[in-house]
Parts: structure tokens; C-alpha cells; sequence
């Protein structure tokens, strides 16, 4: 869905590396990347995502760098708790926007889970933030280390949510779960996913892995109860907050 | 018992023989180097420019190297599963804080599709936009 984005930024000088977080693999995110799914794609989930009409008719394959990161290392390296996150990374290499949410927020809170219809009230809202997240991304595309929307130093390491003994705890036991799971010993790969929620609850994706580990559910969108309950359990805090462009202000 | 697989960092080694001792791990200098880049010298386990002096009982009488007792000496996370002979070892909260918080990317390698490995520091000079997803 970003293609459409990218092929207009890309000649702006801004390149995008779409990281998939999936322990499954090339067999779990194959059909997404390759053409042949785009036009079976559900609307729905142009209407979870925030995508405008206009932008989800033009969708088409990704030409720009697509990989696969099993044991979730990227997360790890840069903080990312969710997919989709975003860190923006200037041409020395330095982070000038920690991770954040890239365009999304909470509609899939208000998806009816039978119908899975989304009032129009939160996708309206859910396309102003997309096109907020993508009008941020021009203006640093256009204007690099003149644009508004790049944090300075101190702000960005304000932003970042420090690591602390369970997270890296977590990333020790995830990458042991894949490399079981890899092993085909899915239940003790399983118990290093759900050791890993246990110590970073608020790590979403390695809880929305968690429950998407079954041969059956690989590559699949989760629905599961734990899921919801999970998402439930939440209450008035935030599945995916948006991100906060208060500085450019 | 015997533990085969090692990941370490973002490497990972099959086929080593370490002998475990209850909470220790006992390779021979040469697995360990091997396994983790860390080289028995006479100042001690030596990588890059770092040199760890050895502490008392991190070496055995056959010269073997315990590196469960050296990673949580350099605050390493150690998780095992003995029953499929694999440990893994994280990275310190230390290390990985002062690599974030110096705001260098971290650079990272991961395959395509097609099995092709890219790193972000292929990208370097240009401006980067990158994004987690998940078929989940």
C-alpha cells in the first residue's frame, strides 16, 4: 500500500525498507508482498488503516526493499513494539524520528468483530492521521534536515523508551523461539514467545506473533480471542498512538 | 548433557560440543571463538579492541572456557533449551542503550524474498523510511 507513496517520494531522495516481522517466514508473507493478492485484498483493511479511497485504488506491488526479519531483530535494535512502526534515518545514518506508529491508529478498536465493519466516524479519523504520518514524510523527503518534522537530538532520545533488563531478556527468548520454531519444535518455540509477552506485555508484536505461530495461521490475519481479549485488556490506552507531530508545530 | 547450537549476537553456530555443568557452559577456545568472536589470549577473551580478563573458575583444568559465566559477567541475558542442545545470548541493556541513545542507526542484515541479504548500510548518503509489518 505504501507503493504509491514511495514512487512519488522515492524521487525525492528518500528511500523506504519495509521490514516484516514474522517468525513464519517467507511462507507467511509471501502472498502480501507478491502481486497476485493485491486485488483480492479486503477493503476492510484499507478502512482499519486509514488508507483514503483514492490511494487504495492505486495500490500496487512494492518495488522498493521488502525483508524478512524472523526473530523480530529490527524491533529489537530501534524499540519498535507494533507493526507498523517507522524510524526515520537522515543520510549520515543518524535516527532523526524514533519508533512510532507510521500512519496508523486504533480503528480496528471500533471493527465490529462479526462483521468486521468500521463505522465511518473512526475511518474518517483514521485517514486524517495516514495523511498526516505521509504529508510528514514528503516535507522531510523535499527538505531533509530543514524540515519541521525532524526531531533535534535531545528529543529524539526523550522519545525513545530506554531498554531495559526485560526487553533484551525477551529478544534473547524470541530468538531462541525462532530458531526452534525454524527447528520444527513448535510448542517449546511457542513457551520462548509467551516468556517473552510475559516480560514485555506491551511488545505487540511479539504478543501478535505469539498467536500466530499454528502451521494453520501462518500468514494469516489474527482474530484469535486471545487477541481481542488482549486488545480488550487495554482500556482507555492506546493499541497504536499516533504519532505525535506536536514539535513541528 | 551437551549443548550444539549457540546464537550469539546475530550469529548462529550448529554443530559444537559444549559440556553443561549445571549454570555453566564450558566450550573449548576454539568453539568459543567460533561461536561468539571472542578469542582466548594470554590478556584474557579478546574481541575487536575489547580485552576481559579472566575471572577465577571461568577456565577449567582442560583450558575450556565456561561462557555462561562470561556473558553474565558482561550482563548478558542466557536463555536455554537443553532439550534441543541450544542457548541463546543476548545483548546487555548497557550495550544496547548506548546504541540507541548514540542515535546511529544500528545497522542490521535480513534476507528478501528470494534470500537476497541486504543491510541498511547499503543505503548510506540517502534518507531512509523504515517500517515494521507483519502478515499477523
Amino acid at each position: 500500500m505504501w507503493q504509491v507513496v514511495y514512487e512519488e517520494l522515492q524521487k525525492e531522495g528518500l528511500e523506504f525498507i519495509a521490514v516484516a516481522f514474522d517468525t513464519g517466514g517467507k511462507a507467511a508473507v509471501e502472498a502480501r508482498i507478491r502481486s497476485a493478492d493485491i486485488a483480492e485484498r479486503p477493503p476492510v483493511l484499507a478502512r482499519l488503516m486509514g488508507w483514503s479511497s483514492a490511494l487504495w485504488a492505486k495500490q500496487a506491488p512494492p518495488t522498493y526493499l521488502n525483508l524478512i526479519d524472523e526473530a523480530h531483530v529490527v524491533g529489537e535494535l530501534y524499540g519498535m513494539v507494533n507493526v507498523p512502526q517507522g524510524v526515520w534515518i537522515d543520510e549520515a545514518g543518524h535516527i532523526v524520528r524514533p519508533a512510532e506508529s507510521a500512519g496508523t491508529a486504533d480503528m480496528v478498536r471500533h471493527m465490529n468483530r462479526e462483521t468486521f465493519e468500521v463505522p465511518d466516524e473512526a475511518v474518517n479519523r483514521g485517514i486524517e492521521i495516514r495523511n498526516t504520518y505521509i504529508e510528514a514524510l514528503r516535507d522531510w523527503a523535499r527538505n531533509g534536515a530543514a524540515s519541521r518534522y525532524i526531531l533535534p537530538p535531545a528529543e529524539v532520545r526523550r522519545r525513545m523508551r530506554g531498554p531495559e533488563e526485560a526487553d533484551v531478556r525477551a529478544a534473547t527468548h524470541v530468538r531462541l523461539g525462532r530458531h526452534l520454531f525454524a527447528a520444527g519444535a513448535l510448542e517449546r518455540a511457542k513457551h520462548h514467545f509467551n516468556e517473552a509477552v510475559r516480560l514485555c506485555p506491551n511488545k505487540w508484536n511479539y504478543r501478535r506473533q505469539s498467536y500466530m505461530l499454528d502451521p494453520e495461521s501462518i500468514g494469516q490475519l489474527n482474530v484469535t480471542p486471545g487477541f481481542w481479549a488482549a486488545v480488550d485488556a487495554l482500556g482507555d490506552e492506546s493499541f497504536y498512538p499516533p504519532a505525535d507531530f506536536s514539535h513541528a508545530k | 548433557m551437551t549443548v550444539s547450537t549457540i546464537l550469539y549476537d546475530d550469529r548462529t553456530t550448529a554443530g559444537l560440543s559444549a559440556d553443561v555443568d549445571g549454570d555453566h557452559l564450558w566450550l573449548t577456545p576454539a568453539e568459543l571463538q567460533q561461536a561468539t568472536g571472542w578469542k582466548l589470549e594470554p590478556e584474557g577473551l579478546c574481541r575487536g579492541d575489547a580485552c576481559v580478563r579472566l575471572d577465577t573458575g571461568w577456565q577449567d583444568a582442560q583450558g575450556r572456557v565456561d561462557l555462561a559465566a562470561f556473558a553474565r559477567y558482561m550482563g548478558q541475558p542466557v536463555v536455554r533449551e537443553d532439550a534441543a542442545g541450544a542457548w541463546a545470548f543476548g545483548e546487555s541493556v548497557n550495550a544496547r542503550r548506548d546504541q540507541l541513545f548514540s542515535l546511529e542507526a544500528p545497522d542490521f542484515t535480513l534476507p528478501d524474498l528470494d534470500g537476497k541479504l541486504h543491510s541498511l548500510s547499503d543505503f548510506r548518503g540517502k534518507k531512509v523510511f523504515l517500517f515494521s509489518w507483519g502478515s499477523y
